[in-house]
């Protein structure tokens, strides 16, 4: 097989599996600030019992995080070697800034944050939780930052080929960064709304329905309810500010092919790249005009105006980025609906039904599944550069050969399925154990279930 | 007034950082890679003792790889994609092992209970996968990255050395972290692994000059040999220190059970110290000197100047870090 297609699908394999988790705990570590300043508010245990269980959850994502994210930091090196050389004067102080302003003090806290609660006084350990969220959001908005940078690059000049830094201040704030962003940090927001209102719906169902679940599902729910909006908005001035810098990509999520006015909004198609066309479109039309342009006789690229002389695609493949967009939207609708009428029955009735837990339990990962895709989206969307215009993703690649990379990528799928499933069903596991989860303390040092039930309300008082 | 930040100095500012980030590294996630591997000779409740000594530590202490890879791919790019590409196999694995290990954390006490040998045994397999890789990527750097069966024997005798090192420097941890029974067996395993570390210490010593003429004449010309001497004595002298000193732990006081683990970090330090001198100025060996590795010096400016207003915060929390967990280690748990 191709080592080029080869090297792709590993890092894609092993960045897609990265994000999972950092989408979660991005969010995770404020709603945890938000039950700590809770609890030290009101000293409700109920409070105190939700961050318990749910700092469990964030230690795990972490972990996983971590790992995958050494991974990372070693396949530059081995899988895309050019682009140090390239564009390395540029990525090489992001990453850095990422390192040391990020990666150390959310590591650090993380140790205080975990295992500390009966070691230093209540307000450095609120504290240490307000750091690691801290340090998550700042390592997002660095990696932001370069991979935004990658997409719009601004701020530099080529010698030789080479990048070099002009106007830190450019390069930093570029183009496309604040919408990607923002975009990013909602996403993980719903993720993790989702999955906080999912595994406390199964605890719901299986008639854990203690103050510290119900407060744990109503914050889920009403912040879902609240971000979907904003998401909708933020995903529209985003698609915008990529038909500006972009306009392949937005092509290409349209399903697009000529360039011209009145384009519809294509609901469902089969892109057809032989032939250049759309098969069995269902559409609206002047749709995609009137969201891209406010107008429905505004004029939009299409896919064709990126072809070269000789025929060659300068576009991205079509048919990934167009489904993955769909994927993504769809999943975006689903969520709005699901909120909004969850979050109106606790609002009307306290509480929620059956059937409604079991679709807030179907949808505990659909965060994943959106955030997946729409990073499909943009990756994808801009092949065929690696940096928009200075780099093309062959150019980066490495001489390694097509078998060495087959033989470690299969080693990299394997692992990850394992994790994955092993990671899903133990979050499962410690919902469907829950309220001894709580009283238990887990960790280190008991072994078996020997461990003596902690009374939860005699446990924390004495710490303020 | 930052004139003397130019290409000369500042390649060299960064080739120092990052011995010191791979040095921190060696021996801070050495010694939890060493309780890892350790772990394969104790029971469960042992287990979970030795897991809460380094519970609250290792996640920071695995960021030094980071801080060391990460400046080695933004100070030396050339360098990076040269190094990475020829350890390809081995980073691979080594990624694996330190997966596992970072997951089994979590999983071998979260999981279903039927699961909890299994994820200790790929806590145990984990750790003993990246001690092993890292010193056989050691052992093929000192190399130059030469193949053939030589090169080959040659770097998986250093990864069977690093592993000893880093079991030995778990032991003396462990001394000082475990008190009682626990603290029997630490002291039986830092004997143990203090044998097999100087035995691999001499041989990837004795080894190095052999396979490389130019090591060999940095270390063995006159009058270099004068000066070097003290190296390879003081290591000996330490090597005997911390042998009479283990004779008589554990002891009913205390106060002296970090002496062990002090004794390890300094072995490290001389090792480290002998290594460096025989690399200067390489960052590849024989291929790419440091100068020519490097990136542009206004791009290392910008970081330099991160680092040093970053670098005290780092040193400061860390150190708050230890205070916190200071002493004995107690059971972890999250209330």
């Amino acid at each position: 097989m191709d080592p080029l297609l080869l090297a792709r699908i590993q890092f894609g394999a092993n960045i897609s599996f990265h994000i999972l988790f950092p989408t979660i705990t991005i969010a995770l570590g404020w709603v945890l600030l938000f039950f700590k300043v809770k609890y030290n508010r009101t000293r409700d245990e109920a409070w105190m019992n939700a961050y318990r269980f749910w700092v469990k959850v964030f230690a795990l994502s972490f972990a996983l995080g971590v790992v995958s994210g050494i991974t990372m930091s070693f396949q530059f090196g081995t899988n895309w070697p050019g682009f140090m050389e390239r564009v390395g004067n540029i990525a090489g102080p992001l990453l850095a800034y990422e390192v040391l302003t990020a990666f150390f003090l959310e590591a650090t806290f993380l140790g205080i944050m975990l295992f500390g609660f009966r070691k230093v006084p209540n307000w450095v350990h609120t504290l240490a939780t307000f750091l690691v969220a801290f340090g998550t959001t700042m390592s997002a908005f660095w990696i932001i930052v370069l991979n935004s940078w990658m997409h719009t690059p601004t701020g530099f000049e080529l010698r030789q080929g080479v990048a070099f830094a002009t106007d830190w201040w450019a390069i930093v704030f570029n183009p496309s960064m604040p919408y990607r962003l923002t975009h990013m940090l909602i996403a993980s927001g719903l993720t993790c709304a989702f999955l906080i209102a999912g595994l406390s719906a199964f605890r719901w169902l299986r008639h854990d329905r203690g103050p510290d679940v119900m407060a744990a599902l109503r914050t889920g729910v009403l912040l879902g309810a609240a971000l979907i909006p904003m998401q909708i908005f933020v995903g529209d001035l985003h698609g915008l500010n990529t038909l500006k810098h972009q306009p392949a990509k937005v092509a290409a999520m349209e399903g697009n092919w000529e360039t011209r006015g009145n384009v519809p909004l294509v609901l469902f198609a089969l892109p057809n790249e032989r032939e250049r066309r759309n098969d069995y479109e269902i559409s609206i039309p002047n749709g995609a005009s009137l969201i891209l342009k406010h107008d429905p006789a505004g004029v939009i690229p299409g896919l064709n105006e990126f072809v070269g002389p000789e025929g060659q695609r300068l576009h991205p493949p079509v048919a990934p980025v167009f489904f993955a967009f769909r994927i993504m939207v769809g999943i975006g609708m689903l969520m709005l609906l699901v909120s909004w009428f969850a979050g109106w029955r606790l609002w009307r009735k306290g509480d929620i039904t059956v059937p409604l837990a079991w679709v807030l339990v179907g949808m505990t990962f659909a965060g994943w599944v959106a955030t997946l895709s729409g990073w499909y989206v943009t990756e994808i969307g801009r092949q065929p550069w690696l940096v928009t215009g200075v780099l093309s993703t062959a150019q980066a690649a490495s001489n390694v050969s097509g078998g060495m990379i087959a033989s470690t990528l299969t080693m990299y799928l394997l692992i990850y399925a394992l994790l994955i499933t092993a990671y899903v069903s133990v979050l499962f596991h410690l919902a469907g154990s829950g309220t001894k989860a709580v009283a238990t303390p887990s960790g280190a040092g008991v072994a078996g279930s020997g461990g003596a039930p902690v009374q939860p309300s005699g446990v924390t008082a004495k710490d303020s | 007034m930052f004139s003397y930040l130019d290409g000369q100095t500042l390649p060299l500012i960064f080739a120092a950082l990052m011995g010191v980030s791979i040095l921190a590294y060696v021996i801070l996630d050495g010694y939890d890679l060493g309780v890892g591997m350790l772990m394969a000779d104790a029971t469960r409740p042992e287990r979970d003792r030795m897991v809460a000594t380094i519970g609250p530590f290792w996640d920071a202490n695995e960021t030094w790889l980071v801080l060391g890879i990460g400046l080695l791919l933004v100070a030396f790019p050339a360098a990076h994609g040269m190094v990475l590409t020829a350890l390809y196999l081995p980073v691979a694995l080594m990624l694996l092992g330190l997966t596992l290990r970072g997951v089994a954390f979590e999983f071998r006490v979260k999981a279903q209970a039927q699961y909890h040998r299994w994820w200790d045994w790929a806590f145990i397999g984990g750790s003993a996968l990246s001690s092993v890789t890292q010193g056989y990527m050691l052992g093929l750097y000192i190399m130059g990255f030469e193949g053939g069966l030589v090169a080959q024997l040659f770097a998986l005798g250093a990864g069977l050395g690093l592993a000893a090192a880093y079991t030995f420097v778990g032991a003396t941890w462990l001394i000082g972290k475990t008190e009682g029974e626990l603290q029997k067996r630490a002291v039986w395993w830092a004997r143990l692994t203090l044998m097999l570390t100087a035995v691999g210490m001499v041989a990837v010593s004795l080894a190095t000059p052999l396979v490389s003429p130019r090591i060999f004449e940095r270390w063995f010309s006159f009058p270099n040999i004068i000066g070097l001497a003290p190296i390879p004595l003081m290591t000996g002298a330490l090597f005997m220190a911390i042998w009479v000193f283990l004779k008589r732990m554990p002891r009913a006081d205390h106060s002296l059970d970090f002496v062990p683990f002090m004794g390890a970090v300094s072995l490290f330090m001389l090792g480290f110290l002998g290594l460096a001198y025989s690399f200067y100025p390489y960052v590849v060996p024989e291929k790419l000197t440091i100068w020519q590795a490097a990136s542009a010096p206004e791009s290392l400016f910008i970081i330099l100047m991160g680092a040093l207003v970053v670098l005290p915060f780092i040193a400061a929390y860390t150190a708050f870090s230890y205070y916190v967990f200071r002493g004995k280690a107690t059971e972890l748990r999250y209330d």
